[in-house]
């Protein structure tokens, strides 16, 4: 009884870091019905940015050969414009973004630089913890703003297969490029105790009824860190979906595409919010997930990645709240299957994979999946 | 615009074949080449770094004093990602592209298993300075090790943990998808029941890819051992001992040479202080020999502290270099002879013989992780 505890509160804590990441692949899906593959190392470029943060690595200056390379792009963005037969004025008008956004970043990594190398904020506290969140919210926002801007937009209006074979691309190009030991490279590091103490147990439960139950179960700070701020964060996204403007415009658009557009509604602007919504959640779940398991390296997002992914999917995509549902009971299904079968570490997977296929068969849209009904 | 491309085309060809040429053409020109396959990045990659490093240090004092026979010696070094594939590929290259005379490596047992057929296969000598698994060399003509294997390094550790530490029941926790892992718990398994004392359960995790150690720890934490037997490597050990402290499971953590690295300490932290592992070497021996190359190799590398895969690639080099020299020449086969009979060469590492199935002869020593630092805590010397 003891051990089943126990195994529960480890499935729930692994199960909401899955939950974070589910929930980017879901709204992605709900908005474009498309799967970004490349979710699960937006995730990855969170944790090791955060390590970066956090072990005071952070340069002031990008290299000389960075600064060429993004003007170059721009320019040749804005030429292949003109090209194309827009006038300068539009040419500048879809580059602008960018260019902000490097002169936003110049100035940006100076000063993220210089306050990661302040001695206030110490190597090991809350402060430093919440610095190096904050940090991986900025690169991970950032980047899947331009992942979408620049990958995905273009072939918007083209058949989904390229936009997924396009998903494969950019995941890899992450995975394989921060492999690279300009970047980061292979070799796993360890990732600071940022949070002091934080693996120690917080409360030892003595759940206790009558004589039927009476057994210790342990939760440490990083789970109730981890359940916490999970928690925290869908009861925003779920006001940010129901009570904001932009929820009402992200909802009107994963419900008819075109015809919000005819309403005026801004499509653009609501898929850009939508990834870099997705983005920060996977930036929070990187750090999270980085804080437990301390050891980061980019090809960590891979796994957690696909599994999310199967959560999203048993959840019902594009549906929020089945993306968390689907995550937890994945959690659940992993702990208790390693927990109670003999061997269970090598058929984790795969019970959690018939589980999927069970109830796909069952229930083709998904645990929570609306039914769409196919209009010819 | 075509005739560009194909002038550009015709141009780095023409490059790249002359690089091929100009590779080649140096191999059996007028040096001895021995490959090594490392893993110089990935998961396991302080073993293909403190391998290289180690054989570098040889090589530079075997080329000062003159090379072997009468040529200075190369070491190529490939890295193998700590992927098996990779290393495949790697011993194959070094072999049909650089026709090198003998293979040095790998560290890990998995990988040395995907090579050593290979080298069998090309008739070319191949020595593994870290490899404990019997599997390695079991069969083969070719292929040697210059390290104990792991039925001594189990039944050592085993006998450590009941005699000195006084033990009794264990819980045993393994990498499934590791030859290493898994051979070297079924030997510790049989070593402590044969002493009398009681495994009370086997759990399995998933080696490279699982980072999550609860459940399993969970599982054992049930059967409250007096020690917990990880039989994994460096990678997972600090994530398990983590893991364990926060579950609340306080007793100490046994493990194998697998667990020598920085790392170990670096992920581990606080909650791997008071674990023993069993090494090939400490760096606090009080011998000649050892404080002789620790000195060396500091004065090479920064300051740095040479972990055992150090020095026994260290040997090995040595090793290797003596048998081509006692051979007379770089013939595979005259190496590999010359290689077998290897009698009392004066290593770093210890006093060296190469038995009658291609192992070396070494004691076991067995260190503490105390204040981030591996202690000398034991010696078991091989009967």
């Amino acid at each position: 009884m003891q051990q089943l505890l126990q195994q529960i509160i480890n499935g729930i804590s692994v199960g909401s870091i899955y939950a974070l990441i589910a929930v980017g692949y879901t709204m992605v899906y709900g908005v474009l019905q498309l799967i970004n593959f490349a979710h699960g190392d937006v995730f990855m470029v969170g944790a090791i940015v955060s390590f970066y943060a956090a072990s005071r690595r952070i340069a002031p200056t990008m290299p000389w050969w960075l600064h060429v390379a993004i003007i170059a792009a721009l320019a040749l963005g804005f030429v292949v414009q003109l090209l194309i037969g827009r006038d300068w004025r539009t040419a500048l008008r879809r580059v602008l973004p960018f260019i902000i956004l490097y002169l936003v970043i110049v100035p940006g990594l100076l000063i993220v630089s210089a306050i990661s190398h302040s001695s206030r904020l110490g190597s090991s506290s809350w402060a430093m913890a919440g610095f190096a969140l904050l940090v991986a919210l900025l690169a991970c926002g950032t980047l899947g703003f331009t992942i979408e801007r620049l990958a995905y937009r273009p072939l918007r209006n083209k058949p989904r297969i390229n936009s997924l074979i396009t998903a494969i691309g950019i995941s890899l190009l992450l995975e394989f490029g921060g492999q690279n030991p300009a970047v980061f490279g292979p070799t796993p590091q360890a990732y600071p105790e940022v949070i002091p103490r934080v693996t120690e147990p917080l409360v030892n439960f003595h759940v206790h009824v009558g004589r039927l139950l009476n057994v210790v179960v342990v939760l440490t700070k990083v789970d109730v860190l981890v359940i916490g701020t999970t928690l925290f964060l869908m009861i925003v996204l779920t006001w940010i979906v129901l009570k904001t403007r932009t929820g009402l415009a992200l909802r009107a658009v994963s419900y008819r595409f075109d015809t919000s557009a005819l309403m005026g509604i801004d499509i653009d602007r609501v898929v850009s919010v939508t990834f870099v919504l997705g983005s920060c959640l996977a930036a929070v779940a990187g750090v999270l997930y980085a804080v437990k398991y301390p050891k980061v390296e980019p090809l960590m997002g891979l796994l957690p990645g696909i599994k999310a992914f199967v959560a999203a999917v048993f959840g019902g995509i594009g549906n929020i709240a089945g993306a968390v549902v689907g995550a937890l009971i994945l959690g659940l299904v992993e702990a208790l299957v390693v927990g109670f079968l003999n061997n269970g570490s090598q058929y984790r997977d795969a019970v959690a994979f018939v589980i999927l296929i069970v109830i796909l068969l069952v229930k083709p849209s998904g645990l929570l999946g609306k039914h769409v009904v196919e209009k010819v | 615009m075509r005739w560009i491309f194909t002038g550009l085309l015709a141009a780095s060809i023409a490059f790249f074949s002359g690089c091929n040429k100009s590779d080649s053409g140096s191999a059996n020109s007028n040096q001895i080449l021995i490959g090594h396959v490392a893993s110089l990045t990935g998961d396991t990659a302080t073993f293909g770094v403190s391998a290289d490093e180690g054989i570098r240090l040889a090589l530079d004092e075997i080329n000062a004093a003159g090379g072997v026979l009468g040529k200075p010696v190369k070491v190529l070094t490939e890295d193998d990602r700590s992927l098996s594939d990779e290393a495949k590929t790697a011993a194959n290259k070094l072999i049909t592209k650089d026709h090198v005379c003998a293979i040095l490596g790998e560290i890990a047992s998995s990988r040395s298993i995907a090579i050593a057929p290979v080298c069998e296969d090309a008739k070319i000598p191949m020595l593994s300075p870290g490899s404990t698994n019997p599997k390695v060399t079991k069969g083969y003509q070719y292929v040697f090790r210059n390290c104990f294997i792991d039925p001594f390094q189990g039944s050592a550790m085993a006998n450590f943990a009941m005699k000195n530490l006084g033990f009794k029941k264990f819980a045993i926790l393994y990498p499934a998808n590791s030859d290493y892992g898994v051979g070297l718990r079924d030997v510790f398994r049989d070593a402590v029941t044969k002493a009398g004392g009681q495994i009370l359960v086997e759990v399995a995790y998933t080696e490279k890819s699982d980072v999550d150690f609860h459940s399993q720890l969970t599982k054992i934490k049930e059967t409250n051992p007096d020690a917990i037997f990880d039989s994994g490597y460096y990678t997972e050990a600090g994530l398990i001992a983590k893991q364990a402290r926060e579950l609340g499971i306080t007793c100490p953590i046994l493990g194998g040479d697998g667990w020598d690295s920085d790392q170990t300490v670096k992920i581990g932290g606080q909650a791997i202080e008071g674990c023993y592992f069993s090494n090939h070497y400490s760096p606090d021996e009080d011998s000649p020999q050892v404080k002789k190359f620790v000195a060396d190799y500091q004065k090479k590398f920064n300051g740095k502290i040479p972990d055992a895969m150090a020095i026994l690639a260290y040997d090995s080099m040595r090793i290797m270099t003596d048998a081509i020299k006692r051979a007379g020449s770089t013939d595979g086969t005259k190496i590999r002879d010359a290689l077998a009979a290897t009698k009392d060469f004066p290593g770093a590492s210890g006093v060296t013989t190469i038995d009658s199935e291609h192992n070396a002869k070494k004691s076991v020593v067995i260190l503490k992780i105390e204040h981030g630092k591996f202690n000398y805590a034991g010696t078991v010397k091989p009967e």
